[in-house]
């Protein structure tokens, strides 16, 4: 079954193949161009050490296909990421989180090191490389500004870098573990935090896999608002990140300019919503979101109504003044300078280590879920923005990109659905032994949710997958070659969520 | 140069010339505790609640767990609570957080006159995120934005711990970086004070129960500020660090 967002396969319709088979067939996918959409493992029942390992393909027509098989961790099976690099943030999670044994894998690094403290961190050392000119620069985990914590090693030719290793698992709260412990329709706060600057992403990818799990649908107007503050969400987050690429090389009219715009994006969420963040907005079967609409309790009877009206005005404001600085923006000799031809990842690269995304469409990837979501945006299509040159420049012309035609979207919508109020509807059990992938297409990239039932219709595992998990290591490839001092704006230019890897 | 001037004009001043006076159009912050009666043994907001920020009997709501996601509105059949769009809710004590029915109007925050006649007229922050979600971090980082323009009361965030007066601390505190929080306060010369920005960093918020976590930084250093949110709204954390600084 499939609905707009989510997709839902009956565990008991799945085969479940031996491990030969199981590797044979992920492989001869991936030969024929199939791409990973995720792969995970989660223990098999009680009082064996098996691992069920779930992986999902997606070929070019967005076809998926669910390969499924059970592993004794201790004998494992053969690497996949020497042939297909895309897989390598899978198999170091698999081998991480559960033991499993997988030969030939070049560099099974932990993904984030879970609750392992500075002793589990020190037993896995950087790369290192030796010469008379080399030099090596440890940055992190507290970096110089205000965000989020992460270790990088560099390894240096001079100034030049020859390799980045990146160090997650700093911000590792046990989120997969929380999100089993309460009950599976009550976590929208917990979801919400997963990485607070995509709530809006990760909470719909949720409640998707929700509805589906309880054979809900909801309507176009529930699908329009969340629309609209995904596309919010979007927006915002593209200016904060051209605001401080801009801040970075110095062209402080884009850093003032894009900052206060940014504001404007936010307080509009906070207008539909109560929060900056679009939190609140989003819940299985509902929404917290209302324009036009009727007071709702939550604030003073005072509280002023978002009217239709302001939200045109604020939408025209974007517009109008985002196309100015974008265009200083462009026009600025050393921005150019500073940004094009550095931290390039070729289309090639970018597919073979499998990035999503926003990153994925600079490098002339046109993968974007939301063409093929359905709901409001078959009401309401949206094209991918793509790029193809690769480099920090590319990534923020996307991101420019990005932003007017989401701000086209939302006028288009709230034009069909200009009123809506918040509403709850009801959600019941959740069908049995099911899996439901829900997919978001969130600001950086595809959010991926899986919620598997057991025999009594209560969660038996969640596997969360932020975009920044498949495209850290685009991260490390776009600095190698250019210069050191070169870092921040590529770092800046994927803009990825640390806590949203290290979960 | 032509477009420059443009996007200037069009900006016109976006600077909010009296924070203390700036309204959050629909902000859902302070909790407002009704008078309405509850219906005997009801207790739904507090089971909606996802931090356990609410007790009963009598009513108590503390704003160092709640994550403000209105859970509780949502199940409560009487209209016990509602929130305002109002930002002022830090404190200096922990318990102060707490809303008591009856109670809840009082500013618990009391200037600092040690802190004021160091820190008055000059501050620099050092800030560390132990989990944060980035949604604190974004925050924080509005304050340097021309609309708030935090840097207007000579508080700046520096870029060393060794350059800083405070430490405001984000997140629910992860086990992984235990250490370098330690190692991050230890090279803060003193005077010294520390800042617990957000219910994460405040309670554990949604994260206290987490094995992932490690607290027990925060039992050996108190906080002497409390901005309660999730994310806190940048006008919280003015008021708060204003206040307890008695600057005007």
């Amino acid at each position: 079954m499939r609905s707009a967002n989510a997709w839902v396969v009956s565990a008991d319709e799945l085969t479940i193949l031996d491990s030969h088979a199981w590797r044979e067939g992920l492989e001869s996918a991936l030969r024929q161009g199939a791409r990973p959409l995720i792969m995970y493992g989660r223990p098999a029942d009680a009082g064996t050490a098996a691992v069920v390992v779930t992986a999902v393909v997606e070929d070019s027509g967005a076809r998926r296909t669910v390969l499924r098989t059970v592993l004794d961790p201790y004998v494992g099976y053969h690497a996949l990421t020497a042939e297909f690099a895309a897989m390598h943030c899978f198999e170091r999670e698999l081998h991480e989180q559960h033991g499993v044994r997988i030969a030939g894998h070049p560099w099974l690094k932990p993904v984030r090191f879970e609750h392992t403290r500075a002793a589990g961190r020190d037993a896995y050392a950087f790369h290192e490389i030796k010469g008379k000119e080399v030099h090596e620069v440890a940055v992190g985990p507290i970096h110089a500004g205000v965000i989020e914590p992460g270790s990088f090693r560099f390894m240096c030719l001079g100034e030049r870098v020859h390799h980045l290793e990146i160090h997650l698992g700093y911000q590792h709260r046990g989120v997969e573990a929380l999100l089993l412990a309460r009950d599976p329709r009550q976590l929208a706060p917990l979801v919400e935090t997963i990485a607070g600057d995509t709530s809006v992403g990760h909470t719909w990818a949720y409640c998707a896999a929700i509805e589906a799990l309880a054979r809900v649908e909801v309507g176009l107007e529930i699908e329009a608002a969340r629309g609209v503050m995904l596309e919010l969400e979007r927006i915002a987050m593209h200016l904060g990140g051209l605001g401080g690429m801009s801040g970075d090389i110095g062209f402080l009219q884009g850093a003032a300019t894009y900052g206060r715009l940014r504001t404007t994006a936010i307080n509009t969420s906070m207008r539909l919503c109560g929060s900056r963040f679009g939190r609140g907005a989003i819940r299985p079967a509902g929404s917290g979101t209302r324009l036009e609409g009727r007071p709702t309790g939550l604030r003073d009877v005072a509280e002023a109504l978002f009217t239709l009206a302001e939200l045109r005005s604020n939408i025209a404001l974007l517009s109008e003044d985002v196309a100015i600085i974008n265009e200083c923006f462009i026009a600025a000799g050393t921005v150019r300078h500073r940004l094009q031809g550095v931290g390039t990842v070729t289309g090639e690269l970018a597919k073979e280590v499998g990035l999503v995304g926003m990153a994925a469409r600079a490098s002339g990837i046109a993968r974007d879920l939301r063409p093929v979501a359905g709901g409001i945006y078959r009401e309401h299509p949206i094209e991918p923005s793509v790029e193809t040159s690769g480099d920090c420049w590319a990534r923020a012309r996307l991101r420019m990109d990005e932003i007017s035609r989401s701000l086209v979207w939302i006028a288009a919508a709230t034009e069909s659905h200009p009123r809506w109020e918040p509403t709850r509807g009801k959600i019941g059990p959740l069908a049995p032994r099911q899996l439901a992938i829900g997919t978001i297409e969130g600001w950086r990239g595809e959010v991926v949710h899986v919620l598997e039932t057991g025999s009594d219709g209560s969660l038996v595992h969640y596997k969360v997958q932020d975009p920044s998990f498949r495209n850290w290591m685009g991260v490390a490839l776009a600095v190698r070659d250019n210069e050191i001092s070169d870092f921040p704006i590529c770092n800046k230019s994927f803009d990825l969520s640390y806590c949203g890897n290290d979960l | 140069m032509f477009e420059s001037l443009r996007v200037r004009a069009s900006q016109g001043t976006q600077y909010i010339t009296d924070l203390r006076k700036a309204e959050p159009r629909g902000f859902r912050g302070r909790p407002r505790i009704a008078p309405a009666p509850c219906e005997e043994g009801c207790d739904a907001c507090a089971s909606a609640c996802p931090t356990g920020a609410i007790t009963l009997d009598p009513f108590r709501l503390d704003l160092g767990k709640c994550v403000f996601c209105a859970e509780c509105v949502e199940a409560c059949p009487a209209g016990k609570i509602t929130f305002a769009e109002e930002p002022r809710m830090g404190a200096t004590t922990r318990e102060a957080l707490v809303l008591v029915e009856g109670r809840e109007g009082t500013n618990p925050i009391e200037v600092s006159q040690k802190l004021r006649k160091v820190f008055g007229r000059s501050l620099r922050l050092r800030q560390v995120s132990a989990g944060g979600c980035n949604g604190c971090e974004l925050e924080l980082n509005a304050l340097g934005n021309v609309n708030f323009d935090l840097q207007r009361f000579g508080i700046e965030w520096v870029a060393s711990p060794r350059h800083a007066d405070a430490l405001v601390l984000s997140g629910p505190l992860t086990k992984n970086m235990a250490d370098a929080v330690r190692l991050a306060w230890d090279a803060m010369p003193a005077p010294r004070f520390l800042v617990a920005f957000g219910a994460c960093a405040i309670s554990g918020g949604l994260y206290a129960s987490a094995p992932a976590i490690d607290r027990a930084f925060l039992e050996d250093v108190a906080p002497s500020l409390y901005v309660p949110g999730c994310p806190p709204h940048p006008l919280t954390f003015v008021h708060a660090i204003l206040d307890l600084l008695g600057v005007h």
